[in-house]
């Protein structure tokens, strides 16, 4: 199967894979998907449907019950602890719930996947602030997350997620907490990264989003992938 | 910021699970300090008990029992003989006479005013210097002296003083052993700290991870973490050491004669102190990156 991912190129592939956990219901029932460097998609469905659970099986956060995941040709099952960081460094994920560190300011939270890739301090200072104030935050370069607003921290997640260009980038409603003008700034930005060859998934409830951006739909109902 | 200058993705600094951990190297480090310093300078001390015991002998002519007229006579006749007998043995360096005044004076301490002195039968005694690589067969020497030296004995000193030198090798050894017990009670407070924090912090841990840290990333900011508070609790204990052993060094010099005159603080037990609060952090420091490690494995 790695053979198939990596002649075709994948960034990801499942096959019939289910998650549940502990020993709870099955979350998500016989996924199969894959991804091709540059695609866009949406990821719908509603509320309990299984998005959040399928974005963590892609960023590495858990491990499926069955079935196999292969990211970027590898399968994961067979990937070593120590190898996980540096598949994780090709993926950017905007959390739900931010994630953001509490105790660093704006710049260091953006800038913390620049600094575990061993950037320079250098280069942190020059690609840091210029993506701050694309996303409308360079006022707030200094601040705590607990300083911001909802909207301003999902844009800093959303800057944390994209500042190392990563070859798969997973939102989780990543425009929930912010306005329609922000919500379509964020789409342009991930659009930009799209161009420059990033794959992306986009969880959302905005059908209005989804609607205006033509990009295919991923939909999950029941744990069960609709349309691929 | 830590003592590297570095910074750091984890809330560390403000930690109050770590917080004590300077507070307790300090007097581990203090403990540690007065261990080595005992342990080094009673090995300096044994070192030149053993120097000075392997180096002498002493040659003991027992005061004959004849008028004082005639023994003063009957004791030069039996010294110069012995003299000429120790000075033509192989590995004897020097042999000297101890003066009458010579002795009373080393007895003063014990028998008080060296006027009564004079007027007892006091054994002649002959300060020997030997070579200590090559000392002269003892047995044959004390046969050779008693046959023509009647009332000569031979006293090399190994027999009371050896056991005094195993006493001070016991006690050194066991300096040595607290030092490491020290050693090893600093690096479970280490862990437990360490521990500690990873649970507090474990969210913070788990968002690294996600965005691609290795372990080590983490494991070194621990680590840097943990050498910044050992190496401030390290030079606090060693300042609160050097009055300490200062005073026992000074208490030392003013007790006259005896065994400790010989008592120092040598110079490689100063620098083995010195360098005690950078042993501390670095034990810190590779304690935690290990514990660091082997947490993450099992909770990740």
């Amino acid at each position: 199967m790695r053979d198939k991912a990596a002649e075709t190129g994948a960034v990801v592939q499942l096959d019939n894979v289910g998650v549940r956990y502990g020993r709870g219901p099955e979350i998500l029932h016989d996924i199969s998907l894959t991804l091709a460097p540059g695609s866009f998609h949406f990821l719908t469905g509603q509320s309990g449907a299984g998005k959040s659970s399928l974005l963590r099986l892609m960023y590495l956060s858990h491990r499926p019950s069955r079935g196999r995941v292969i990211m970027f040709g590898e399968d994961t099952a067979r990937v070593r602890r120590h190898q996980f960081p540096a598949l994780r460094r090709r993926i950017g994920v905007v959390f739900q719930d931010f994630h953001l560190l509490e105790h660093l300011s704006t710049l260091d939270n953006v800038a913390l996947p620049l600094r575990i890739a061993g950037a320079s301090e250098r280069d942190v200072q020059k690609f840091v602030p210029d993506l701050l104030h694309w996303v409308g935050l360079a006022e707030h370069i200094d601040a705590r997350p607990s300083t911001l607003s909802g909207g301003q921290k999902q844009r800093v997640a959303i800057a944390r997620a994209v500042i190392g260009r990563p070859d798969l980038l997973l939102a989780d409603e990543p425009t929930g907490s912010v306005d329609d003008a922000i919500a379509v700034r964020l789409m342009h930005l991930f659009e930009e990264l799209n161009k420059l060859g990033t794959a992306i998934i986009l969880a959302t409830h905005n059908e209005a989003l989804v609607a205006r951006f033509s990009h295919p739909r991923l939909h999950l109902e029941d744990g069960k992938l609709a349309r691929a | 910021m830590n003592f590297f200058g570095g910074r750091s993705d984890l809330p560390l600094k403000d930690d109050a699970t770590s917080r004590f951990l300077p507070w307790l190297i300090a007097p581990m480090v203090f403990l540690s300090a007065v261990a080595l310093a005992a342990a080094f300078t009673l090995t300096s001390l044994v070192g030149s008990w053993d120097h000075d015991v392997s180096g002498t002998l002493t040659v003991e002519i027992a005061a004959p029992s004849t008028p004082a007229n005639v023994a003063a006579a009957q004791t030069k006749a039996a010294v110069d003989q012995a003299l000429a007998i120790l000075k033509a043995t192989p590995g004897v360096r020097d042999a000297r006479a101890l003066s009458n005044d010579k002795l009373a004076t080393l007895l003063e301490p014990w028998l008080g005013n060296p006027d009564l002195l004079k007027d007892l039968p006091l054994p002649a005694m002959i300060d020997v210097t030997v070579d200590p690589s090559a000392r002269p067969d003892l047995t044959a020497l004390t046969d050779k002296l008693t046959q023509a030296v009647p009332g000569a004995t031979i006293d090399d000193h190994r027999v009371w003083l050896s056991r005094l030198i195993e006493l001070g090798k016991t006690i050194a050894w066991t300096a040595i052993g607290i030092v490491a017990l020290v050693g090893l009670v600093t690096a479970a407070t280490v862990i437990y700290a360490t521990r500690t924090g990873m649970a507090v912090h474990r969210e913070v841990i788990e968002v690294l991870h996600m965005i691609g840290a290795t372990d080590d990333y983490i494991a070194r900011q621990f680590a840097a973490r943990a050498f910044t508070l050992a190496i401030k609790g390290g030079i606090a204990g060693l300042i609160l050491t050097l009055p300490v052993i200062a005073a026992v060094i000074v208490e030392t010099r003013r007790i006259e004669g005896g065994f400790l005159s010989d008592l120092h603080f040598p110079p490689i037990g100063w620098v083995a102190c010195a360098l005690l609060p950078a042993v501390a952090a670095l034990l810190s420091m590779a304690t935690a990156r290990i514990t660091v490690h082997g947490t993450l494995v099992r909770l990740v």
